[in-house]
């Protein structure tokens, strides 16, 4: 098929429509037994002028073989510590290091250490076990969030939030991220707890207990009250983890004095 | 931005011919599973990387004393290392169908699985993760029925940071989305639209791929038009799909043609397209298919029609809604550079895809059916010889080709006296040979108007032994009335 080189030309040229040449139809056109009319045609989902390029789509889903991450192959460094205090991990890879990282660093309760796999989890988190007027409020009011992003819903007592997911959206009634509260005094950091393989509990159920915890730090080590802190040295962190969320990243690594109570 | 990632499908010792048998068998599948409205395909996230020195990913079949003892060592092994190994070893094996059915029907078994996808040890949840990815790959459904426990995490594991776990939960829910109603039923409440909805703002080219996957996935569902388009239309999404069809330097191809694939979905269900004209579809996917005509002239890459596809088929549609005429004249396409990257895209086509020609015409007939402008476009960039040379590739190409030309000549006067003299009146004498009655007719019903409006053209029709290639058609029940009323036209001009 040759195109003329005018075709090229517009292409490369700016945005314009044709000056139309004058429409002037005669009622001849198109009449008995002739039946042609000008019309644009839809085609819905499913008819048979799609099959074609339906099938040159599913093939190039079923090109199964792509590559994870975009680079062909992790590059391998010297290893090294995760900075985190406390945390003994050691890695070769600076992927296995992010995932690590947003898994048990990145959104900790700065109270009782646990670990969310969100930011919206550890702010209901915080609201519901750390927060003194929360209780307050919620003796009056419907405070306790649905989980589901896009749920507008709030509850009386976190039962009735669980019962919630388990209706209407088809929770598991064991989500590991919706523990009840234990009895304590909200503001008291929690002992921290020894990670080990016991915390899974014999029959490879998850115990009782808190569904995320963190790696084990030194006795003493404490927060200020209310504050999400994150302790990082800005030598280590990939690009990747450090941009714009809070301030502290930028810092190098420091130690957050606390209050005793 | 118009590279492709190259995936790396090559099972060794595997010569072209033999590659090329495969192709046609897989393509021959789809097809028939297209008919039976069965089109169901998975994408598996596989990582090339040969392991420990391990020779290939070879899918080995594990019996359930050996899939029990690799849980076991996941659990309760002492170091971490150690206990991923194991998970290693049980992915592998869950690259078989065997071990699959194995494992599903092993008791307890995915409920450890989730147990170690919501562990604390990042490592374990990644290589849990990667077993539950092989799972939802599976072709049979009560496999991958059987991740359902594992939903909600997975949702609620979209909402983190680590990318390449992301990608990986958006693979596995993509595959299990498709998969049947049973779980798409469960993943609605469980809020699968709004938790894709937050992930689409990922600056991560990984993850949004993933998304635009499991996306057209949801999309594709037949209850989508009532049970899923809808809340897509009502979310941020729309906007979003938009934004990353953009042409510009940030336009990454795998993205875009996930996004395009999935507004495809959503415009040929003909839900609400009014609202993605307000938010600008037509001119967004207008400016994408010149930047298509531009890279297709340059790299000639024969990946391009992936994209080309669905953007061809929702600028196609949309266009039949902007002309409902309930959006302002700015929203409608209206950019003559259109046609021309358009005819470009077609070449393209006719060397390297010709199954999509059809689509590409449908394009061209909306376009023109209702416009003075285009059609005048057509004649003013000369492009009714390139369209004519396209009636022999097929004869829906034919129909199509002669229906657009009708477009034009309907406008009366002005318009057919560029189409005689001229080229015209040779190719249809040529299709008048052909047998197709479709494409006979399209003919007869363009000769109509030619004579009308150009009364010359009757006259050297009959010099160039017209009437007997109208005779041919005498007897056909479809064609008669018009041959008869051609050849008295003819006659008396």
């Amino acid at each position: 098929m040759q195109l003329p080189p005018a075709v090229h030309a517009r292409l490369a040229g700016g945005p314009g429509a044709a000056e139309p040449l004058p429409v002037e139809r005669s009622p001849k056109a198109g009449a008995a037994p002739f039946r042609f009319t000008a019309r644009q045609v839809r085609f819905p989902r499913e008819h048979e002028f799609f099959e074609d390029g339906d099938v040159q789509r599913h093939l190039y889903l079923q090109d199964v073989l792509t590559q994870v991450a975009g680079a062909p192959e992790r590059p391998r460094v010297p290893e090294f510590t995760c900075q985190v205090a406390g945390c003994c991990q050691v890695f070769d890879a600076l992927e296995d290091y992010e995932h690590h990282y947003h898994t048990l660093h990145r959104n900790v309760c700065s109270f009782c250490k646990r670990a969310f796999p969100s930011g919206h989890l550890l702010d209901i988190h915080i609201l519901e076990w750390h927060d003194s007027l929360f209780q307050i409020l919620s003796e009056r009011q419907n405070m306790y969030q649905c989980l589901v992003e896009g749920c507008t819903e709030k509850f009386k007592t976190s039962k009735d939030r669980k019962d919630h997911l388990v209706r209407r959206h088809l929770y598991p009634a064991d989500f590991r991220f919706d523990k009840p509260k234990k009895n304590m005094s909200p503001a008291t950091p929690r002992a921290t707890v020894q990670v080990s393989a016991e915390a899974l509990g014999a029959e490879g159920e998850q115990v009782e207990g808190d569904a995320m915890e963190v790696c084990s730090e030194p006795a003493g080590e404490r927060h200020t009250a209310g504050r999400r802190v994150l302790f990082v040295s800005e030598y280590l962190l990939p690009s990747v983890l450090v941009k714009g969320h809070h301030e502290d990243l930028k810092a190098p690594r420091k130690e957050i004095n606390t209050s005793d109570d | 931005m118009w590279l492709r990632r190259q995936g790396c499908l090559r099972p060794a010792g595997c010569g072209v011919e033999e590659l090329r048998r495969r192709r046609r068998e897989r393509e021959a599948a789809l097809r028939k599973a297209r008919r039976e409205q069965q089109l169901i395909s998975k994408r598996l996230l596989r990582d090339d990387a040969p392991e420990e020195g391990e020779g290939g990913c070879v899918a080995v079949i594990l019996g359930q004393a050996e899939i029990q003892q690799f849980l076991q060592l996941a659990q309760r092994g002492t170091e971490e290392k150690e206990r991923g190994r194991a998970l290693v070893s049980l992915r592998r094996g869950l690259q078989h169908p065997e071990t699959q059915q194995t494992f599903i029907w092993l008791e307890g078994s995915m409920r450890t699985l989730v147990g170690l996808l919501t562990s604390n040890q990042a490592l374990l949840q990644l290589e849990a993760a990667r077993c539950l990815h092989e799972l939802s790959h599976s072709e049979q459904s009560a496999v991958a029925e059987a991740c359902l426990p594992a939903t909600s995490y997975l949702l609620t594991y979209l909402s983190g940071h680590s990318s390449d776990f992301i990608e990986l939960c958006l693979y596995t829910l993509g595959n299990l989305i498709v998969e049947s109603e049973a779980v798409r039923r469960q993943l609605l409440p469980q809020g699968i639209v709004p938790a894709l909805a937050a992930c689409v703002q990922s600056p991560h080219v990984t993850v949004l791929e993933a998304l635009g996957y499991a996306l057209s996935q949801l999309l594709q569902a037949k209850e989508a038009p009532e049970k899923i388009i809808p809340s897509v239309l009502g979310s941020t999404l729309p906007q979003h799909m938009l934004q990353l069809l953009q042409p510009g330097p940030k336009l990454n191809f795998g993205v875009a043609v996930e996004f395009a694939w999935c507004l495809h979905y959503i415009t040929c269900s003909q839900v609400n397209n009014a609202l993605l004209i307000t938010h600008g579809a037509l001119s967004t996917l207008g400016l994408l298919l010149l930047d298509l005509a531009g890279a297709v002239q340059r790299t000639e890459d024969a990946g391009l029609e992936l994209l080309a596809c669905p953007v061809l088929r929702c600028l196609s549609n949309l266009l039949t809604e902007a002309a409902v005429g309930a959006v302002g004249e700015q929203m409608q396409l209206r950019d003559e550079r259109v046609v021309a990257a358009l005819f470009i895209l077609l070449q393209f086509f006719l060397q390297k895809q010709p199954s999509l020609l059809p689509e590409g015409l449908w394009l061209l007939n909306n376009l023109t059916a209702n416009s003075p402008s285009f059609c005048t476009s057509l004649l003013s960039l000369d492009l009714i010889e390139p369209l004519l040379q396209l009636l022999p590739v097929s004869n829906v190409v034919s129909v199509l080709v002669l229906t657009v030309l009708c477009n034009v000549a309907e406008k009366g006067p002005a318009y057919c006296q560029h189409l005689w003299p001229g080229p015209l009146l040779c190719s249809l004498l040529g299709t008048l040979a052909f047998s197709d009655t479709e494409v006979v007719g399209q003919s007869l019903e363009l000769l109509q108007l030619l004579f009308l409006y150009r009364p010359e053209a009757a006259q050297a029709f009959l010099q160039q032994s017209g009437l007997q290639a109208l005779e041919r058609h005498e007897k056909e029940a479809q064609l008669q009335d018009r041959v008869h009323a051609l050849q008295q036209t003819a006659l008396h001009s």
